[in-house]
């Protein structure tokens, strides 16, 4: 138990293809040894024109504009997989795959639409559904426990708790915020919301592409955060984890951080006498890129669910350090339509049939993509009758005693 | 200077378009409010015999002339605005469709008339016309009025039931030979859709099928039903992954924006990302057997039912309605 | 190829929209303005000519909140010159802005004549009247509006072009150049173009700013607002129940009334 975390890349952000040679993180690059082995690992490895060490060899041989006019990066989803099994440990997913893709996005001919929208309503409106953002805290209105908003209320407050998009627009996620409300006010977290000031943290533009956008929003966070006193930022999306975590230290970013899971199970000693009604379902954990994979956060869920009484927990064939990513990231979220243009299969649902394999009742997640992901691939499946997906959270408010 | 209240008969491929009995109807309320006539303008090449279903007008103007054989917009508005100037109407009613949208802004230009644009209704207030402006994607209205003088108003399609526009009366015609404008702009030729090849932008009317059309083999339901309604059939992005309908159906995020007159909505639970593409639709009906499908949400109306047994009971009595019409 | 290509900033309807105190114009609280749509297709089809004719393409727009941005983004995405224009009546119609920018237009150096004048075929507070054919009538130029697709010929000093009707059904003309074109769509959506790119326009490229004379300020207002106010909305679905045949008849009866039936 426990975790190792990832040492933080501080300078990310400042790496360029210009000045890539002249880094740590750049000149591990040049160590590629060409195995293939993040061709092998990556979900649509066998679709990429320009897998991670085929883009290698393209830069060393000075052919990397070859590479600038390839739809082949649309495939990536940044799932981390090929940087975990990189035998030299190059930071693929989140130093060279970045820089590439942006040169991507200002030499393809045509961008898929659906992802050009979801850019430009972030960058307009801070979230990609293109909601107005002053809906973005209605929710907290119905989550039926006390939710102090800083604008409102400007006090100190220990939690400083980002909620995030998806978790704020989407009725599923809604859930999710309302249940995760319901378990900090439980355990007297003495939190507050950014609410309709709240943008996106930018880690999908970051990883999808489009540095600028990632940028405003940077600045825009760090003096939205600067207004206001806590002790430490918690957030419930594993991307704006990885955001905060990897990218805004750039710009001076040094608050105490910590995702959801691994937060509540910090609490499991006051939580788990609490988790008093029995859920008698057969669950399946699927370990989310951000959360797992990048960051290590494997047994923390797993143990928090394993407090819930009746609950049985099954793994899928990959779990882990090798599960498949739900296909969100990198921009994957608004390129379903591309993929399916292509005939490829969208990995939520090979990662669905995965789950409904392990005769498991419940899908449960931890990263805020992955709820209207799985729960679209299990009605293509046919399995939604079978299989529900639920988020962590979601379950434990459920196990409260009432 | 007669006064009257005018209305611009909208007519396409040899047809009289609903919309020009929507307006008659208008024109009606407008003229009795008034106590003018009501009068049609009928402009175009051999369109004689389409006079005779404007009985709901006193008088049709038919301005006939081979150069106005073709939807030429500035040639129309042209022998429009001559025919205006002489008469001196009151108001002139310009439908706002595709085939009439170019017309009411030449037209209105020409004359240095006020325009009163996307108007959902015009009144007759203390003997003058009050316009209401459906403005902001139909989010607010503005009710209008223009200073002393005659006016032109652009009148969106479905004000009024076109059936009260029907009126079995032989109207007066008086058909005049305008002079016509050479055309600077020149039609060629009209080109139609593929065959299977629908734009569900362009539709009326949309029979929307998700999930709970549970299999391909029902994709024909539906398409009965939107036979019937005039429309096409469209789908949630379920129902086009599966492959039970081609991808230029699809609705939502990652498909096409609609704003049909009637979007039906069957089977589909209104996730967000559907319903950012439809949600403007002008009458939204949707049949779910979840009660709590976040569709009712923005439905105009809504009954928990299984499509697949309503929908065939539904086409039958449209059918059924349609025939008794026509009859 | 020369081709104007004029924006207009129109209300975002994203954002909830409230009435002023006035009760005839829009709460300016929280109000925001976003391109008008087809003005963004407007220049997209003006790119997409000019990539494959050459030329230029001079983007021009009444000055409004955020058309700063909009106008440093058409230059990043390779418009040649982004001109705003100045002064007039803060609630310009749309028929006031179209006859002002006619009288302008011919007094800004390089800018006129034109082989194309682009613009929406229509805007969401376009109250009296629409840009489009109000500028070709005050410029005297041939006009079609709904345009979806242009074939521009400049050696023949014309443009085939496809207007939209209903059903999918498209109209082809032929149109003669100088004309002005409403559009309704370009072939391809507005191109996407990196925040990076924009930030890099507005440092090294420069707005140019035309001011309407004085004299012309004042635009009498043909169409004048009594009351603006919200349409009636629909909170929920109102439900209707019974048997199959009972549910039809009501289905019917509510689609007859709108007259869909």
């Amino acid at each position: 138990m426990g975790h190792l975390a990832t040492p933080p890349i501080k300078t990310s952000c400042e790496i360029t293809l210009e000045n890539l040679w002249q880094t740590a993180e750049g000149r591990k690059v040049l160590t590629c040894i060409q195995c293939g082995t993040c061709a092998g690992t990556c979900p649509y490895g066998e679709v990429m024109d320009y897998p991670p060490r085929r883009i290698i060899g393209m830069l060393r041989a000075g052919l990397l504009e070859e590479v600038y006019v390839s739809e082949s990066l649309l495939n990536c989803v940044a799932c981390y997989a090929c940087k975990a099994k990189c035998p030299r440990g190059i930071d693929l997913t989140g130093v060279l795959l970045p820089l590439v893709k942006e040169q991507v996005l200002l030499h393809v001919p045509e961008m898929p639409v659906e992802l050009q929208k979801a850019l430009e309503n972030t960058l307009r409106y801070g979230n990609p559904m293109g909601e107005s953002p002053r809906k973005r805290a209605a929710w907290a209105k119905t989550a039926g426990v006390p939710i102090r908003v800083f604008s409102e209320d400007a006090r100190t407050a220990d939690v400083l708790w980002f909620v995030e998009c998806y978790n704020s627009f989407y009725p599923r996620g809604q859930n999710i915020s309302r249940a995760t409300a319901k378990l900090f006010h439980i355990l007297g977290v003495d939190f507050a919301i950014l609410g309709n000031e709240e943008k996106c943290a930018g880690e999908c533009g970051r990883l999808s592409w489009e540095t600028g956008l990632s940028n405003t929003l940077m600045e825009y966070n760090m003096a939205l955060l600067a207004k206001y006193r806590f002790h430490r930022i918690v957030t419930s999306s594993p991307h704006a984890y990885d955001a905060f975590k990897y990218r805004y230290p750039v710009l001076g970013f040094n608050y105490t951080l910590e995702q959801t899971v691994p937060f509540l199970f910090s609490y499991l000693e006051h939580l788990k006498p609490r988790l008093k009604r029995k859920l008698n379902y057969r669950v399946t954990y699927h370990d989310s890129c951000c959360l797992g994979r990048h960051n290590n956060y494997y047994e923390e869920p797993r143990e928090l669910l394993r407090a819930i009484p009746g609950m049985q927990l099954v793994e899928m064939t990959h779990n882990r350090i090798n599960t498949i990513c739900c296909g969100g990231g990198g921009g994957g979220m608004w390129l379903d339509t591309y993929y399916k243009t292509k005939n490829q299969e969208r990995l939520s649902e090979r990662r669905a049939r995965e789950a409904v394999a392990t005769g498991a009742d419940v899908l449960a997640v931890a990263c805020d993509y992955e709820v209207s992901r799985f729960e679209d691939a299990l009605k293509v499946l046919g399995a939604d009758k079978k299989m529900v997906v639920k988020d962590v959270t979601e379950l434990l408010a459920e196990a409260l005693e009432d | 200077m007669t006064g009257a209240i005018w209305v611009l008969a909208e007519h396409w491929k040899g047809e009289l378009s609903d919309t020009t009995f929507e307006l008659l109807a208008l024109g009606r309320e407008l003229a009795d409010g008034l106590g003018v006539a009501l009068e049609a303008v009928l402009a175009g090449h051999e369109v004689k015999r389409l006079a005779a279903h404007l009985g709901a007008a006193d008088r049709v103007l038919c301005l006939e002339h081979p150069g106005l054989a073709e939807p030429n917009a500035e040639v129309h508005a042209n022998a429009v605005a001559a025919l205006f100037r002489a008469r001196q109407p009151r108001a002139v009613l310009v439908p706002l469709t595709n085939i009439t949208w170019d017309l009411g802004g030449l037209f209105a230009s020409q004359l240095s008339v006020p325009f009163v644009n996307s108007c959902c209704g015009v009144r007759v207030v203390d003997g003058a016309l009050q316009g209401t402006c459906l403005l902001y994607g139909g989010k607010m209205q503005a009710t209008t009025a223009t200073a002393e003088g005659p006016a032109i108003f652009g009148i969106l399609p479905g004000t009024r039931q076109a059936e009260k526009g029907r009126v079995a009366k032989s109207p007066e015609v008086e058909e005049m030979a305008p002079a016509v404008i050479p055309a600077r702009v020149r039609f060629n030729k009209y080109i139609e859709p593929e065959a299977g090849d629908v734009d569900i932008t362009q539709q009326n009317v949309l029979v929307a099928v998700g999930r709970g059309l549970q299999s391909q083999g029902n994709v024909e339901i539906a398409e009965a039903l939107a036979a019937a309604l005039g429309g096409a059939v469209s789908g949630s992005r379920p129902v086009i992954d599966q492959g039970w309908l081609p991808q230029s159906r699809q609705v939502g995020k990652s498909g096409a924006t609609v704003k049909p007159r009637l979007y039906l909505a069957l089977g589909i639970s209104g996730a967000p990302e559907h319903v950012e593409g439809m949600r403007d639709s002008e009458l939204i009906v949707a049949i779910n057997t979840d009660p709590q499908a976040p569709i009712f949400n923005i439905a105009h109306y809504g009954a928990v039912q299984d499509l697949l047994e309503l929908v065939p009971v539904l086409t039958e009595e449209v059918k059924k309605r349609q025939a008794a019409r026509v009859a | 190829m020369k081709i104007i290509v004029v924006l207009k900033m129109v209300p975002d309807v994203v954002e909830e929209l409230e009435v002023a105190s006035d009760g005839k114009s829009l709460s300016t609280d929280f109000l925001r303005l976003i391109v008008n749509e087809r003005d963004a297709h407007a220049l997209e089809a003006a790119l997409l000519i000019k990539e494959r004719h050459g030329g230029s393409v001079i983007v021009v727009g009444h000055e409004a909140p955020e058309i700063e941005e909009v106008l440093f983004s058409a230059l990043a995405k390779g418009a040649d010159r982004a001109i705003k224009v100045t002064g007039g009546a803060a609630e310009m119609t749309a028929r006031g802005a179209a006859l002002l920018l006619a009288k302008l237009l011919p007094t800004i150096p390089g800018v006129l004549p034109a082989d194309l004048i682009l613009t929406g075929c229509q805007a969401l507070d376009d109250l009296d009247g629409q840009t489009a054919p109000l500028l070709a009538c005050a410029l005297n130029l041939p006009y079609l509006g709904l345009v979806s697709r242009i074939e521009a010929d400049p050696a023949a000093q014309k443009a085939t072009v496809a207007k939209e009707y209903a059903g999918g059904v498209h109209g082809e003309f032929e149109v003669p150049l100088p004309a002005v074109l409403g559009i309704q769509g370009a072939e391809k959506p507005p191109r996407y173009v990196p925040v990076a790119k924009v930030r890099a326009a507005t440092k090294s490229q420069k707005l140019e700013s035309v001011a309407i004379p004085a004299a012309e300020e004042s635009m009498p207002t043909h169409v004048e607002v009594l009351q603006l106010s919200k349409p009636e909305s629909t909170g929920h679905a109102e439900m209707l129940e019974g048997t199959p045949e009972e549910l039809a008849g009501k289905v019917c009866e509510i689609l007859a009334g709108r007259g869909l039936l």
